[in-house]
């Protein structure tokens, strides 16, 4: 069995979780604060990508980098490389479907700390970076974990707008879930199943993953109601 | 030692325009919920900004609007205590106190004054624990030893006791006394409890609708409240509005009678008398009453009391010891409101507003 799927999906989605992570949690905390109204409207904008159609979302993508396009033109001219039909086109897709996990989870987190806790720190004198890293992080720690983990799962199964802006070339772009639905339909079933396990046993435990980060999340707080 | 604060905010229909002042004292800001005394408090930390004004503390100045000064939270060095302590949850008492007296850059000094502050608060113990394995006492204890040992200007107290239970309430108002009396420098604390903002304070300001109603000591406040907001906010139940109708008298329109009382009752709108001071029988501002209710307190009852053939009038609470009334028992009573009890209360802020 060759494994470059397995490995091409772990590097895409491993590199697009950490950019949605500070990216997602940047957006959070910023929309967090912001006005109702800015806060509406770039909800809705930031969540998009999760209610359309990973299709759509690929099409989208495509008429900005391909490379007749505005920005895929740009690169091809300036920089000589195609944005598209490489395994790192990849990273752009699953960035854009899978930022809302990870922006909504981190802004639900945010949403539920304490403002208390940062006044509080702040009169005693603490720098504004410290109560980031040392106080609103760790308190929202589980729930901004949570939501990298949700992220990196999602982004592991991505299979539409990954298939249009990457495609499928063995060895070079083919990512788990392209592998399995080419498999599939060359009729090479037994393959096709072992690369589902596969599939099956990473999601088993990302949720496993996920439900833990939870219930320790949610352990705490009961036992502080007073 | 002292605090100046004259500020000027608008938040939508509601607009706050506070001025006072304290020297080394506690003083209590009084008032209903939403009358915009916790905004002043935030105004005067930092977390709030005023649209103008200024906030002087021990000389030093927080806000300016004329001159653009504006510190942040971390420059005024005030010692703030929330409601739920704020303390940070992930981080043991040890580490509490040690955020708290960050601004110490000498690493030895800032440890001396870590192990001083916990050994006299009595936290030595509850080093390792985390602020959920604390109980209420001990996290107010651990906040005021974190405020302490930053070497605060001036105490902000935002309602510190209401989520209590009364008798665990009792107890950490006594602590806390202490800890602003060995402070020694001003204290400002935000209160809607008369009883609470009565033991702790020395100078009361009654806030009402964003406005100080009054300001003064504490017992000039509760024995002559002067507007109508400072009454019912120290504790008088029974006012009613009045309308002049010769030297030296009033009709109490809400109770449907005259009243004699002394001084000059130009600008009274309002005249107000306090449950245990009415009286039974007497020689002026008598009026024969039907009992409309009796309210059984733990030590006292509370007799409602409505002018006898004035079915319209708003009754007047008679708060009197269970034993006297016990020997009463009537269903009608000449009470008497004594002249020297009446309060002749202005509009005050409620009145600008309606």
């Amino acid at each position: 069995m060759d494994w470059f799927p397995l490995l091409n999906s772990l590097r895409i989605a491993g590199i697009s979780t950490v950019i949605v992570f500070f990216a997602g949690i940047f957006a959070a905390f910023h929309i967090a604060k912001a006005p109702r109204l800015v806060k509406g409207v770039l909800d809705v904008f930031l969540t998009m990508p999760l209610v359309l159609p990973p299709t759509v979302v690929g099409y989208l993508l495509l008429r900005v980098l391909g490379p007749k396009r505005p920005v895929g033109a740009w690169a091809l001219r300036t920089l000589g490389v195609k944005l598209t039909m490489t395994w790192w086109s990849a990273i752009f897709a699953t960035v854009v479907v899978v930022f809302p996990l990870m922006y909504r989870t981190a802004r639900g987190a945010f949403e539920s700390f304490d403002e208390t806790l940062a006044y509080s720190g702040q009169s005693l004198g603490l720098s504004n970076a410290y109560i980031f890293w040392r106080i609103r992080m760790p308190c929202c720690r589980q729930g901004i974990l949570a939501g990298a983990v949700l992220a990196f799962a999602r982004a592991l199964g991505e299979y539409g707008a990954t298939s249009m802006i990457a495609g499928y070339t063995p060895g070079r772009t083919a990512t788990i879930s392209t592998t399995v639905y080419q498999l599939w339909r060359t009729n090479d079933d037994a393959l096709a199943f072992q690369w589902v396990m596969v599939n099956m046993a990473i999601s088993f435990a990302v949720l496993l993953a996920v439900n833990m980060l939870e219930k320790k999340s949610a352990a705490p707080k009961e036992k502080e109601g007073r | 030692m002292s605090v100046f604060v004259d500020i000027k905010k608008k938040l939508g229909a509601f607009s706050l325009d506070i001025r006072f002042e304290a020297g080394g004292e506690t003083l209590a800001l009084l008032g209903a919920s939403g009358c915009g005394k916790s905004m002043t408090l935030k105004c005067v930390a930092g977390i709030e900004t005023p649209d103008s004004g200024r906030i002087v503390v021990d000389g030093v100045t927080l806000f300016d609007s004329e001159r653009g000064v504006n510190l942040s939270p971390q420059e005024r060095r005030v010692g703030l205590l929330f409601q739920n302590y704020a303390l940070f949850p992930n981080m043991t008492v040890l580490q509490n106190i040690r955020a708290g007296a960050k601004r110490e850059k000498d690493r030895a000094k800032r440890e001396r004054a870590v192990r001083q502050v916990m050994d006299s608060f009595g936290l030595s113990e509850l080093s390792g624990r985390y602020p959920r394995q604390l109980s209420g006492g001990q996290q107010q204890r651990t906040a005021l030893a974190r405020i302490l040992v930053s070497a605060p200007r001036i105490l902000l107290l935002d309602e510190p006791f209401s989520a209590l239970d009364s008798h665990l309430r009792f107890r950490l108002e006594q602590e806390v006394r202490g800890v602003i009396r060995s402070f020694g420098k001003t204290a400002l604390l935000v209160s809607h409890d008369r009883d609470e903002v009565y033991r702790m304070a020395d100078a009361i300001a009654v806030i009402s609708h964003g406005r100080v109603d009054v300001c003064g000591g504490r017992d000039a406040v509760f024995s002559a409240p002067r507007t109508r907001a400072g009454a019912a906010l120290t504790g008088c139940k029974n006012i009613s509005a009045v309308r002049r109708v010769g030297e030296n008298r009033v009709y109490a329109s809400e109770w449907e009678m005259a009243l004699s009382v002394t001084g000059p009752a130009e600008n009274a709108r309002y005249v107000g008398i306090r449950m245990h001071d009415v009286r039974v029988g007497g020689t002026e501002n008598v009026i024969r009453c039907r009992v409309t209710e009796v309210i059984e307190n733990p030590f006292s009852v509370t007799v409602m009391l409505r002018p006898a053939d004035r079915e319209r009038a708003v009754p007047i609470g008679w708060e009197t010891e269970k034993r006297i009334w016990n020997q009463l028992r009537a269903d009608e009573l000449d009470i008497c409101l004594p002249v020297e009890s009446l309060l002749l209360l202005e509009g005050g802020a409620d009145a600008e507003s309606s």
